[in-house]
């Protein structure tokens, strides 16, 4: 399809363990236009930091298993070597702030020379047109210019997370995957980090990936939303039919659990817990915890397209 | 109604801390002047930011702390400074449910083992009878097939499922009052429900008494009857629970309740107001209302002056606000 920004085919990552294969990204596909923000959500180990370290290419070195197609522009990023990956495309075009982000800041060096790190290793810079852009990176989210000169140990979690977000914004990428980026904060540090996101998001076309197991959080960004259930994607929809209506039985478990402050509703929970991912069951992955499970989800559903590149995994939805 | 079964009075705990090599003291008010009621059968949440002082508060209120003034009353009885040995049955008729229960389960235990501990612990010497209120406990807490999980480790188990542990272990004596400091903050969205309905009916079943700690405003909506936000060491709003979410009034909580979303697409689109600024730092709090320097409210020469008082705006509805004073 043309003029999406990121698309997403097939993409699959194992690990290799004394156990054997953990599957945790399995055949998953979606799409992003420019400017456009995915979220991804799901409990727990279903594999949601897994699929951004093979978006980045940044994986352990048990990874035994990674294929699948990443169009970026066009260009499909699994055709790039390490090098070219590295010189064109990890930073400079996608930026990543990893889970728990917040501890890799060293507590003991000033801010600045953290955050241009990278632009004088990588990119050759001297260190005061590095610093200019460190500065500039720190005013597009609101932060004043001299915390270069501070030191972590001083800072709040929430001004950590925002040093951390700056730094991922410094060399202008196109696109941005945060991997939950508030979820160790306060409610109101949490609200204050989603204004500044939402606040560049789509400016200069910057789209982003935005990783969260908070439901409600999710829909403070999203455009788009992927519903990841034991390493696959089961329901990838728009977020104006999503949150109101989801489609596959697991999002629609997954929405009764969560609470919500402004109507009134009956809370429930999905009883059991996901299947283990290094034997994962043949049939839908769901179908040991699905209420509306038939003969059927003894069989991989297929992928039933909603519109457009929207689809939900399921047999309930296939026409006979 | 009758009788309260906790009636705590402007509790306050301060730490004292050094400062410095040979530095002078100085004090952490971790918890300052909180007063609140629990009655018997009921829950109430204490919700507040972290480092606000929930725990402290929580463990003070078990007398894992010694109070530094105030006073608890639990069941009629005056425990603000019962010696340890005297606090036995107190220690039975209270539970505990602590943050990170990760860490909290010891992993060369079996399961059975962890719940015979407080037992033996508290001279049931029966063999019979230890394994009677095992099995029960397991019941309550639906870990069953119980021969299932009995000879497991706490490794062997998911995160709800060690979390169903942990309360077990804190309510296999049946105690009247439980504290449970973020049971599910760690967990799932649907584990938490399932656990938060656990508690609930633990409550509604075995007539327990619940105080309930959370940072997670939305959960206390479902799941307590009473609510009391907490802020920098102090309780600055209560009231009955939808009352409260209906009519907040301390700018606080009205900030807490502005910027929590439920999940609506609309989100993206609004910019939100968030007070600015961070919790004060609790050995050198702001002079007046502790809120005051993120105030939107703010009134110069009152708000940063004298602490507000704590008013009963409506029925039993308490604002610790300047506007209401
Ligand atoms: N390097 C690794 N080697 C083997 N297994 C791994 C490795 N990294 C992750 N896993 C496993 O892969 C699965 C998916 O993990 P992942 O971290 O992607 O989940 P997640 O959705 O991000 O979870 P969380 O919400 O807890 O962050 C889990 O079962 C995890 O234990
Ligand atoms: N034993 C202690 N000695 C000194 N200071 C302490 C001690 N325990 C807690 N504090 C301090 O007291 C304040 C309140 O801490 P507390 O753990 O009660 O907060 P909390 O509301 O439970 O936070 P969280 O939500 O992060 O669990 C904090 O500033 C903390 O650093
Ligand atoms: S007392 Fe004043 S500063 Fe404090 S919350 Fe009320 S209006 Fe705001
Ligand atoms: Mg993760
Ligand atoms: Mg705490």
């Amino acid at each position: 399809m043309s003029g999406e920004h990121l698309s997403v085919r097939n993409l699959t990552m194992y690990y290799r363990t004394i156990k054997g294969e953990v599957k945790a990204v399995v055949n998953v596909s979606f799409s992003l236009f420019k400017g456009e923000t995915v979220a991804i959500i799901g409990e727990s180990g279903c594999g949601k930091s897994s699929l951004a370290k093979a978006i980045i290419r940044l994986m352990p070195r048990n990874v035994s298993v990674y294929r699948g197609i990443i169009l970026f522009n066009g260009i499909n990023l699994m055709d790039l070597n390490e090098e070219e990956f590295r010189r064109k495309i990890r930073w400079s075009k996608i930026a990543y702030v990893p889970q728990a982000a917040l501890n890799s800041l060293n507590p003991v060096v000033k801010v600045g020379e953290q955050m241009i790190e990278p632009l004088i290793l990588t990119y050759k810079m001297s260190k005061r047109e590095a610093l200019e852009k460190a500065a500039e990176a720190l005013r597009r989210i609101g932060i004043n210019e001299s915390f270069i000169d501070r030191y972590p140990f001083e800072l709040s979690g929430g001004m950590k997370q925002r040093i951390i977000i700056a730094t991922a914004l410094l060399i202008n990428p196109e696109l941005v995957i945060l991997d939950e980026p508030t979820s160790s904060l306060d409610v109101l540090t949490q609200a204050n980090i989603m204004n500044i996101l939402k606040s560049i998001k789509g400016e200069r076309g910057l789209s982003m990936i935005f990783i969260t197991h908070d439901i409600s959080l999710s829909s403070e960004l999203a455009d788009k939303v992927a519903v990841m259930y034991a390493g696959q994607i089961v329901e990838f929809n728009a977020a104006e039919k999503f949150y109101s209506d989801p489609k596959h039985p697991y999002s629609q478990k997954l929405m009764e659990s969560v609470p919500t402050l402004r109507t009134d509703k009956k809370l429930g929970f999905i009883p059991g817990s996901p299947p283990s991912l290094l034997d994962p069951p043949k049939g839908c992955r769901f179908a040991e915890r699905c209420p509306l499970a038939f003969s059927r989800c003894s069989e991989d559903p297929p992928t039933i397209y909603l519109n457009g590149d929207f689809y939900v995994k399921c047999w309930l939805y296939a026409k006979e | 109604m009758g009788a309260p079964l906790l009636l705590v009075e402007n509790l306050k705990k301060y730490f004292e801390i050094r400062k410095g090599f040979l530095g002078k003291k100085v004090y952490l008010r971790a918890v300052d002047g909180v007063s609140l009621t629990l009655a018997r059968g009921e829950t109430i949440a204490i919700v507040g930011e972290s480092g606000c002082g929930k725990t402290t508060l929580g463990k003070t209120i078990l007398r894992l702390y010694e109070p530094t003034d105030g006073r608890i009353i639990f069941d009629g009885r005056d425990i603000t400074h019962l010696k340890w040995k005297d606090l036995k049955w107190y220690r039975c008729e209270t539970g505990l449910v602590q943050q990170d229960p990760f860490g909290a389960l010891p992993p060369f235990m079996t399961v059975r083992r962890i719940l015979e501990e407080p037992l033996i612990i508290n001279g049931i010497k029966s063999k019979r009878e230890r394994e009677e209120k095992v099995y029960r406990a397991l019941e309550r807490v639906k870990l069953t097939p119980i021969e299932d999980f009995i000879n497991k480790y706490p490794h062997m188990l998911s995160g709800g499922q060690q979390q169903r542990l942990v309360i077990a272990r804190a309510t296999i004596l049946e105690p009247k009052m439980v504290v449970a400091d973020e049971p599910v903050s760690m967990l799932d969205a649907s584990v938490r429900i399932e656990i938060l309905k656990l508690l609930q009916e633990l409550q509604y079943k075995y007539n327990q008494s619940i105080i309930y700690i959370t940072h997670d405003l939305s959960t206390t909506k479902y799941f307590s009857e009473r609510i009391y936000i907490m802020y920098a060491a102090q309780i600055i709003e209560s009231a009955g629970t939808s009352e409260l979410l209906q009519n907040p009034m301390h700018p606080y909580t009205k900030a807490l309740l502005n910027v929590i979303p439920d999940p609506d697409p609309n989100n993206r689109f609004i910019i939100k107001d968030v007070p600015a600024g961070e919790p004060p730092n609790l050995m050198s709090p702001p002079l007046g209302c502790r809120f005051h320097p993120r105030c939107p409210n703010f009134m110069k020469g009152v708000c940063d002056v004298k602490e507000p008082p704590t008013i009963e705006v409506t029925k039993d509805h308490y604002v610790m606000c300047w506007l209401y004073g």
